[in-house]
């Protein structure tokens, strides 16, 4: 019973979000105020409905309710109860209605804190807002329910897919849907704008804080995807360039473009038909994306079984979303007034060099990743295109970028003075060129690229705090003034710095671990030893041991340096009993930012077990970087500027008594 | 600089950037992608040796022997035709006798047998590599009760 309320739930919100989807636009063009504010009472009942079906469903799998069809394919009544609720969203079905979940999140987030915004672009907005959440909410009554039940209760499950289990992917879907959708709100801003006509450096200021919030959450849900990848596979890569990957990185590169855009918009109003367009397109690829990922059209870890009706249905989806946005696009730009004109070197010219540079990266990413399919659809031939185009490709076309990110913050608008710029960031450049060297002789020697690779995102560093100490004025007053000069900084200041740090940390840890690590496969006998790393392993041997629902054989290795023993490791083999299916649970252990990864092969007849064991130098950086970004985009969250200023809220407050038209 | 001066660089800095993307792009296609083939294509498609390809199959019943050390062999095969296969390493957890899958690299000057240096299983019980699954179809091979399979 309680199942098919929640199924209810999920039709109901369909059914509420038509009207929501209709009723506001059809207001906003009457000028109707009872009709615009329906969009706000359905967006918050949407919200409410979906998270009760979201709940009902996480209740099924909660208490192994396996007369419901999704939980008994993707639970058991033995997993640990964590796993129990990912299993909710570890699966095609539950991950679309989990996708639904975020999306109306949003749109009530837009209901509840858009008190500030006019009322027609409110009211389109959520009227938009509403056009996606029905056609997905369509789509999984139609043909991903997971609200189907079996007539036979089978007494058990068939179990989460192993490698699923792990509190990594607890958190990792949720995460990336958050960015993934949360561009969905900037779409509708910019729909809505077209719809409207009217577009302003407030609109910017409007859309900014929804940019931000998504890019935060999408460059975590990255990250974190990144690192689960690294830890649970056994394989120690922590990005492979996979189509799915590819389809999170793309729209998290057309959304750091879209933060640096309406940046240009909200100060100078310029660029704003591009970024409209930005807007669009991101989104876009967020629903590219989902499609490449559901329908199994590429072959990937994160296809599940699927079928061809789902494919269908979402390229539908995606013609409809994608070509009317842009078919709108056309027909309205031309209305848009462009914007005041700059120099080449200037703010507003670093940032459209930014932009360049971005999309055209987000585009090859694109087509590296699309290529195959078209290829296959034309002259049936297969290729795969893997890490040695990306890197050739995206890795050439990202470094002038890289190189200019230090500069952008210290032009100035308008007209900027490169020259000036450059000698302020002499002390930069100088800092990049001792950390190179630094490298060059602890490695006595290395490749020239790592070296300059490294010495680049010191260089960033170096640059990203160089205009804090600018700004502060250090060196020219006392601390106590720069100090205060400091505090009274705009903390999207703080937030762009801590951003551009973050990357070029991310930097050096690709480049350290690219460049300078080391792997070993050895066939190891109890108290044998290997070395790697500075560091030496013995192997002490192996033990069975038995999980809640798998076995397990672990091997344990003493680290010693120097001969003293500094940490021990256990790396093991599990088997999932209910799928029949082997994992590697791989030994990682820390030292400062670099470790060592430690992983267990087939054991051989003579007693001794293939390892394969790698050092990782400063690979931690990877994602302490993206820990910067993250706090880079929270902090930019927070200035004051994007709460306060937009319109007075006191307008609002007046009744104001109009006849309906 | 004029209004006409500036818009001009910009457009002209701009174009010239995605004129050496596409470029790039289309230097990368030729030089860093891999083909598909199943073993019964390799016959007609006269491989330079040294060419890096992926290639996928079945890993055949018996085949799988461990030599010296790390050194693995075995044979992939489409039912018809197979290939002998050497791989350094580990293998992937799914990796088993009768099941997909898919190595990466290439046949060394005058030899028969490939040398993988990647190795990739199929990833769940009803998982097999879509290409291998497509190849095989097309190749005739019955894929028992699998039809369903991505």
């Amino acid at each position: 019973m309680i199942i098919e309320l929640g199924h209810y739930a999920l039709v109901l919100a369909l059914g509420v979000s038509l009207l929501q989807a209709v009723l506001p636009i059809i207001g906003a063009l009457r000028g109707d105020r009872a009709l615009m504010e329906i969009g706000t009472v359905a967006a918050k009942a949407t919200f409410l409905l979906v998270a009760i079906s979201f709940g009902v469903l996480t209740y099924a799998h909660v208490t192994s309710d396996f007369s419901v069809q999704n939980v008994w394919e993707n639970s058991h009544s033995q997993i640990p109860l964590i796993y129990k609720f990912s299993g909710v969203w570890g699966n095609h079905e539950g991950s679309m209605l989990l996708w639904v979940l975020i999306l109306t999140f949003f749109s009530a987030l837009v209901a509840l804190f858009g008190d500030n915004l006019p009322e027609t672009l409110k009211a389109n907005v959520l009227g938009v807002q509403a056009w996606i959440a029905a056609a997905f909410s369509l789509f999984i009554l139609l043909t991903s329910n997971p609200f189907n039940r079996l007539l036979d209760a089978p007494g058990e499950g068939q179990d989460l897919n192993p490698v699923l289990q792990d509190i990594g992917l607890a958190i990792h879907p949720p995460l990336l849907y958050l960015g993934y959708v949360g561009f969905s709100v900037c779409f509708s801003f910019a729909i809505a704008a077209l719809i409207e006509g009217r577009l302003d450096a407030a609109w910017a200021r409007w859309v900014r804080p929804w940019t931000l919030a998504a890019w935060t959450c999408l460059t975590a849900g990255i990250a974190m995807g990144s690192y689960w990848a690294y830890y649970e596979l056994g394989w120690g890569g922590w990005w492979f360039w996979d189509p799915v990957e590819n389809a999170s990185f793309i729209p998290w590169l057309a959304g750091t473009a879209l933060l640096h855009s309406a940046l240009v918009m909200e100060k100078r109003e310029a660029l704003k038909i591009w970024t409209v367009l930005l807007a669009i397109m991101t989104f876009s690829m967020s629903l590219l994306g989902t499609f490449l990922v559901r329908s199994g059209v590429l072959t990937s870890v994160h296809a599940f079984a699927t079928d061809p009706t789902r494919g269908v249905f979402i390229l539908m989806i995606l013609i409809l979303f994608i070509g009317g946005a842009l078919s709108l696009f056309a027909f309205r730009a031309a209305r848009l007034k462009a914007g005041g004109l700059f120099a080449p070197i200037s703010r507003e010219g670093a940032l459209v060099f930014n932009n360049l540079i971005l999309t055209t990266a987000a585009a090859t990413v694109l087509t590296g990743t699309l290529y195959p399919l078209a290829l296959e659809a034309v002259t049936g031939s297969k290729i795969s295109v893997g890490p040695p185009f990306f890197n050739m490709t995206f890795g050439l076309l990202m470094l002038p970028l890289l190189l200019a990110v230090p500069f952008g913050p210290l032009l100035a608008w308008k007209r900027g003075d490169l020259l000036g710029v450059g000698q302020r960031l002499f002390a930069a450049v100088a800092i990049g060129l001792v950390v190179g060297s630094a490298v060059y002789y602890a490695q006595n020697g290395g490749p020239i690229m790592a070296l300059f690779g490294i010495a680049l995102g010191a260089y960033m560093i170096a640059g990203s705090l160089t205009e804090l100490y600018l700004r502060s004025g250090l060196g020219k007053v006392t601390g106590a003034v720069a100090l205060r000069r400091l505090s009274g900084l705009p903390r999207s200041v703080f937030g762009t710095a801590l951003a551009h740090i973050g990357l070029g940390i991310t930097l050096i840890g690709i480049v350290a671990v690219t460049a300078f690590e080391t792997e070993h496969i050895v066939e190891m006998k109890p108290g044998m030893t290997t070395d790697a790393g500075g560091y030496t392993l013995r192997f002490d041997g192996l033990r069975n041991g038995n999980g809640p629902n798998y076995s397990e054989e672990s091997g344990h290795f003493t680290i010693s340096r120097a001969g003293v023993a500094v940490a021990d490791v256990w790396s093991s083999k599990r088997f999932y009993t209910a799928r029949r299916m082997p994992t590697t649970e791989a030994g990682i252990r820390t030292f400062g930012t670099s470790q060592l990864y430690v992983s267990l092969g087939d054991g051989m007849a003579d007693g001794g077990v293939v390892v394969r064991i790698w050092w990782k130098p400063m690979i931690l950086c990877i994602w302490g970087g993206a820990l910067f970004m993250m706090a880079g985009g929270a902090v930019s969250l927070s200035d004051r500027r994007l709460r306060i200023g937009a319109p007075a809220r006191a307008k609002k407050k007046k009744p104001v008594l109009e006849p309906a038209e | 600089m004029t209004r006409k001066q500036k818009r001009l660089a910009i457009i002209g800095g701009g174009v010239t950037f995605i004129v050496a993307a596409v470029l790039l792009v289309m230097f990368a296609f030729s030089q860093a992608i891999a083909y598909f083939y199943v073993p019964g294509d390799l016959a007609k498609a006269h491989l330079a040796p040294g060419t890096r390809i992926r290639l996928g199959g079945l890993v055949e019943n018996g085949s799988l022997k461990r030599g010296d050390g790390m050194t693995i062999t075995f044979s992939v095969t489409d039912t018809l035709d197979r290939v002998p296969v050497t791989y350094t390493g580990i293998l992937p957890d799914l990796f088993r006798e009768g099941q997909g899958v898919v190595a990466e690299g290439s046949f060394r000057d005058g030899s028969p047998v490939f040398v993988a240096d990647t190795v990739l299983a199929k990833h769940d019980e009803t998982y097999m590599p879509k290409d291998v699954a497509d190849r095989l179809k097309a190749q005739g091979v019955s894929l028992g009760g699998k039809e369903n399979i991505q």
